[in-house]
């Protein structure tokens, strides 16, 4: 075997930056990106290195009759050829329930489940051993949504006889909240006008635009060393030991650069594949999937079918709600129960409403397993509860903003969980400041030299020169939370070392935190800096050596593992600060009055006091802390009663549309946004969460969905599932409120999800008002505007 | 088969390459320069963009044979060593780099609009960009970097001698 060590290409993301908190300095990892140098899951290189493949089912259900692999053995290049039988521990992982199998196990359940892994010398040699493969299927007929709610005569995804979740039948996970008096017949007579609607979210996917990838390497202890492209090392570990056999000191991650992950990286996807492979044939192994098994390789957002009934006042006050919701899971559990979780408790928007009865589920059926993408069970509901406000709105003859501005919940107001909310909640203040934003001129297309098509619906298809072509403006506000709930013992990790190098003050920083683009390390950086008053910060390579961040996911990290990271620092100081006890004799009140700033020691009057790089002398100090935010409860099972949220985060959207009713085209002309963040820490990083995560939005919209008939995906391409291109795109402009939350670091609030939730409604609820009609799903396709 | 061609002006041989792969499986995995990135390898979204011959192409749908004795130019060709060339500093500097997977497609072919047009109007920016997915930064950041690079190459071709434009 070849001296086995660390793969080329990963890279060292050690750059100093400079500015604190509140400032917009660089990324560090920048230059290493616009250099091409940046070592991407995909780009890791190893001397001798295979590549892995998966086969994967071509059925949605069907019962596997036999497996032959003797053809893909006997081809020249091929190493390994796996099947679940090869597996050396446990067969089954998953986030929640473990009930995915690592390769398929007598039947497959969905379109693209992998049944047969293959090591080989080059992609195409993996290829063409694949397509040697024969797999006999009794094929059976597959378990949509609706079938699963009716196993008796259906069937059951999983047969009860197996793990967990049978006992429920083809349910993963339902939750109930109860508020007020429901929708009880007093409380249904209390209101002068109740509005009733069924609406459809279709299956989006996260789309990021780096490939699932990554590559094991043996170790010589027997262990496994994998360079990963995921958003949370610790738990695809936890996921990965029981399946390969290993304890966890012998399965070490380290992160890979990351191209993009929206939830679609919260479930491992190739990373166990790639480690039997590695172990089976001792050398390394990389695989990294084609976009069309990305399609099927990891899991997408749930489509959900809900039901939703408003009672109101003449006068506009919400009396009650009633929302039936039906999820659909897919295959495996995945996150279902914590989006089920979401979807209930966030189910009526960020209105106070007195009386809710809200039912959400989730189903197993034979679709792709659905999970976590951004805004996780509350962007289905705000598409619905938006879209209800804008028709109690006209049944009323109100204006839509000011039927929300009427009923929006605001600091101290109680959630139908029974959760106060205790904190700033500007959702009156954020619909104000985005109606007030100046306007889009009108029919900006007309140019001196006639129409320009490029802005029109259309665009360079040259459809219209302006003819059918009616504007609509819509407005919507959404509510998600931050961090993980419902009792979770949720937290991050963080080592913050402090040390003379060449004369300066040096901190390192050190955590599992998965950056997938956000930014994060760019903020742990001006954390440092602010709480240690140093310039130079490097970051050393996320992995397991040190304790789990979390999952970049839920809004949570610039709160978690930079409240971790914050914690870490402040730890650090305190042992720098007693040194100075010892060295010049200060009193502890004396000492504890001090912070530190420009590699100085300062009291709160500015004098110095003593130069760091004294005070800390050859001694590094270094300290490693866990930092858990105020705890959670679950909701209770039969009320939704419970503080199941840490903290809640609200963005609103203001939408102006060009439709060319005739062809049914639309064009987003803008998409404004004012959202509030609690603390900017990077402001140019939160405005480049707005824009993203609005435009995912503009996505569901109007373009993204995953066609699935009798459980096979349609358009598994980017040439067939569309996303905004920049030709799609609209200008956005962005107003950042920063209204502190006392219990959060620096009082900021997660910003990632919550402008994915209203610019899909406001999209539609502007499309709407150009078109008249009622637009009960999302995406909003050209033949739902034509009716042809 | 064997390849001979230039990337980045110096003369390259890529040996043992299977007929089927694309120039974009060569550049990243026979000639070591994965900065071309893979999104699709269908020619859906322009992270693999490169220059051939001068024009911007998507190297994956680019037959590694197809190159034979010709000019490649990648992302990693856009710097003169450590100095930045003004589209790669203007896109770190507008916030442009979220992930980064889009981004060395969208250098080669902003550098490329830049080279064509010193003044384009945004529609000629979307035009120019159009076959680029980004799934992070919703384009905005992105727009503002090409409006930057192009005020910065206006403003050095300015205080540039005549007849240095470039
Ligand atoms: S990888 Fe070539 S266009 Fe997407
Ligand atoms: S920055 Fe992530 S895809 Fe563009």
């Amino acid at each position: 075997m070849a001296a086995l060590t660390k793969p080329k290409n990963l890279q060292d993301v050690a750059a100093p930056g400079r500015d604190g908190v509140g400032a917009s300095p660089l990324r560090p990892d920048g230059i290493l990106k616009v250099k091409g140098d940046f070592a991407y899951s995909s780009d890791l290189w190893h001397e001798d290195m295979l590549w892995g493949m998966a086969l994967r089912s071509p059925h949605a259900r069907a019962r596997i009759l036999s497996v032959d692999v003797s053809a893909a053995l006997a081809q020249p290049g091929v190493y390994a050829v796996l099947t679940h039988e090869d597996i050396p521990g446990s067969k089954f992982y998953g986030l929640e329930i473990r009930d995915q199998p690592v390769l398929a196990i007598d039947e497959v359940r969905f379109h693209g489940e992998p049944i047969v892994i293959v090591a080989a010398d080059h992609p195409e040699t993996a290829r063409r051993a694949i397509a040697k493969i024969v797999v006999e299927y009794d094929v059976l007929p597959s378990i949509g949504p609706v079938e699963a709610l009716d196993p008796e005569r259906y069937g059951y995804v999983h047969a009860p006889a197996d793990y967990k979740a049978h006992a429920f039948g083809n349910i993963v996970h339902s939750q109930h909240i109860h508020h007020g008096d429901g929708d009880s017949a007093e409380v249904r007579a209390l209101a002068d006008v109740i509005v009733r609607g069924e609406y459809e979210v279709g299956m989006q996917d996260q789309a990021f635009l780096g490939p699932e990838s990554g590559l094991a390497v043996p170790a010589e202890d027997g262990g496994i060393d994998l360079y990963i492209a995921t958003q949370w090392l610790h738990v695809d570990r936890q996921q990965m030991c029981p399946v390969l056999g290993l304890p966890p000191e012998k399965v070490r991650l380290t992160l890979a650069g990351v191209g993009g992950a929206f939830g679609g990286r919260e479930d491992i996807s190739m990373q166990v594949h790639a480690c039997l492979l590695a172990q089976h044939t001792g050398k390394p192994v990389k695989i990294v999937y084609n976009r069309e098994e990305s399609f099927f390789g990891h899991v997408h957002r749930h489509p959900a079918t809900m039901v939703f009934e408003h009672g109101a006042t003449r006068d506009g006050r919400l009396v009650f709600v009633k929302a039936e919701i039906v999820l659909d899971g897919g295959a495996y559990a995945s996150t279902s129960p914590a989006v089920v979780g979401n979807a209930a408790s966030l189910g009526i928007g960020p209105y106070v409403i007195p009386h809710a009865a809200v039912d959400a589920t989730a189903v197993y059926t034979n679709n792709p397993p659905c999970g976590a993408m951004r805004g996780f069970g509350a962007v289905q509901m705000c598409f619905g509860y938006e879209t209800q406000m804008d028709r109690l709105a006209a049944e009323l003859g109100l204006d839509p903003v000011e039927l929300r501005r009427m009923n929006a919940m605001e600091q101290g107001s109680v959630l139908p969980t029974g959760q106060v909310v205790d904190a700033p909640a500007p959702v009156a203040e954020l619909l104000r400041r985005v109606k007030e934003m100046p306007l889009p001129e009108v029919e900006n297309w007309r140019t001196a030299d006639g129409p320009d098509v490029r802005e029109l619906p259309g665009g360079l298809s040259n459809t219209t020169h302006g003819e059918g072509v009616v504007r609509g403006i819509g407005y919507a506000v959404g509510i998600k939370n931050v961090g993980f709930s419902e009792g979770f013992d949720d937290y991050s990790t963080a080592r913050v070392r402090l040390e003379v190098i060449g004369g300066a003050p040096v901190a390192l920083v050190h955590t599992a935190m998965a950056e997938v683009g956000q930014g994060g390390i760019t903020v742990h950086a001006q954390i440092v800096r602010t709480e240690l008053g140093v310039d130079q910060v490097t970051m050393a390579p996320a992995d397991t050596r040190v304790g789990s961040a979390g999952s970049t996911s839920a809004s949570r990290q610039t709160y978690m593992t930079g409240g971790a990271v914050k914690q870490a620092a402040e730890a650090v100081r305190a042992v720098v600060l007693a040194r100075g006890r010892d060295r010049y004799g200060w009193a502890p009140a004396f000492a504890a009055g001090l912070r530190l700033a420009g590699g100085k020691a300062l009291t709160a009057a500015g004098e110095v006091v003593a130069d760091l790089v004294d005070l800390l002398g050859d001694e590094p100090v270094d300290e490693t802390t866990e930092f858990r935010h105020r705890p959670t409860e679950a909701f209770d099972k039969v009320t939704g009663q419970g503080f199941g949220h840490v903290q809640y985060t609200f963005c609103a959207h203001r939408a102006v549309v060009d439709v060319d009713v005739e062809l049914g085209l639309v064009k987003v002309i803008e998409l404004a946004a004012a959202q509030d963040v609690g603390k900017a820490i990077n402001p140019l990083a939160v405005v480049g969460q707005i824009h993203g995560g609005s435009t995912q939005g503009l996505g569901l919209a109007v373009m993204e969905e995953i066609i699935v008939r009798d459980g096979k995906v349609r358009n598994p391409s980017f040439t067939d599932y569309l996303i905004p291109t920049i030709l799609d795109t609209p200008p956005m402009p962005v107003d950042v409120l920063e209204l502190a939350d006392a219990h959060a670091p620096y009082g900021l609030r997660g910003a990632g999800e919550a402008p994915t939730l209203s610019s899909t409604p406001a999209i539609v609820a502007a499309i709407r008002a150009a078109t008249g009609l009622p637009l009960n799903r999302v995406p909003v396709r050209p033949e739902h505007l034509t009716g042809t | 088969m064997k390849v001979t061609f230039t990337v980045n002006g110096r003369p390259t041989e890529a040996d043992d390459v299977w007929e089927g792969e694309s120039l974009l499986y060569v550049l990243r995995e026979r000639v070591g320069l994965p900065g071309s990135k893979n999104a699709c390898e269908q020619g859906e979204c322009g992270s693999c963009t490169v220059y051939l011959d001068g024009d911007p192409v998507c190297s994956c749908l680019v037959a590694a044979g197809q190159v034979q004795d010709r000019e490649v130019g990648t992302v990693e060709g856009l710097a003169q060593g450590d100095t930045l060339d003004p589209v790669q500093q203007a896109f770190v500097d507008a916030g442009a780099v979220q992930c980064g997977f889009c981004t060395p497609g969208l250098l080669v072919q902003t550098h490329d609009l830049l080279n064509r047009a010193h003044h384009p109007s945004d529609a000629e920016i979307r035009e120019a960009l159009s076959g680029n997915l980004c799934r992070c930064t919703g384009y905005e950041k992105i727009m503002d970097a090409v409006r930057l690079a192009a005020a910065r190459k206006a403003d050095a071709r300015d205080a540039a001698p005549t007849g240095l434009e470039g």
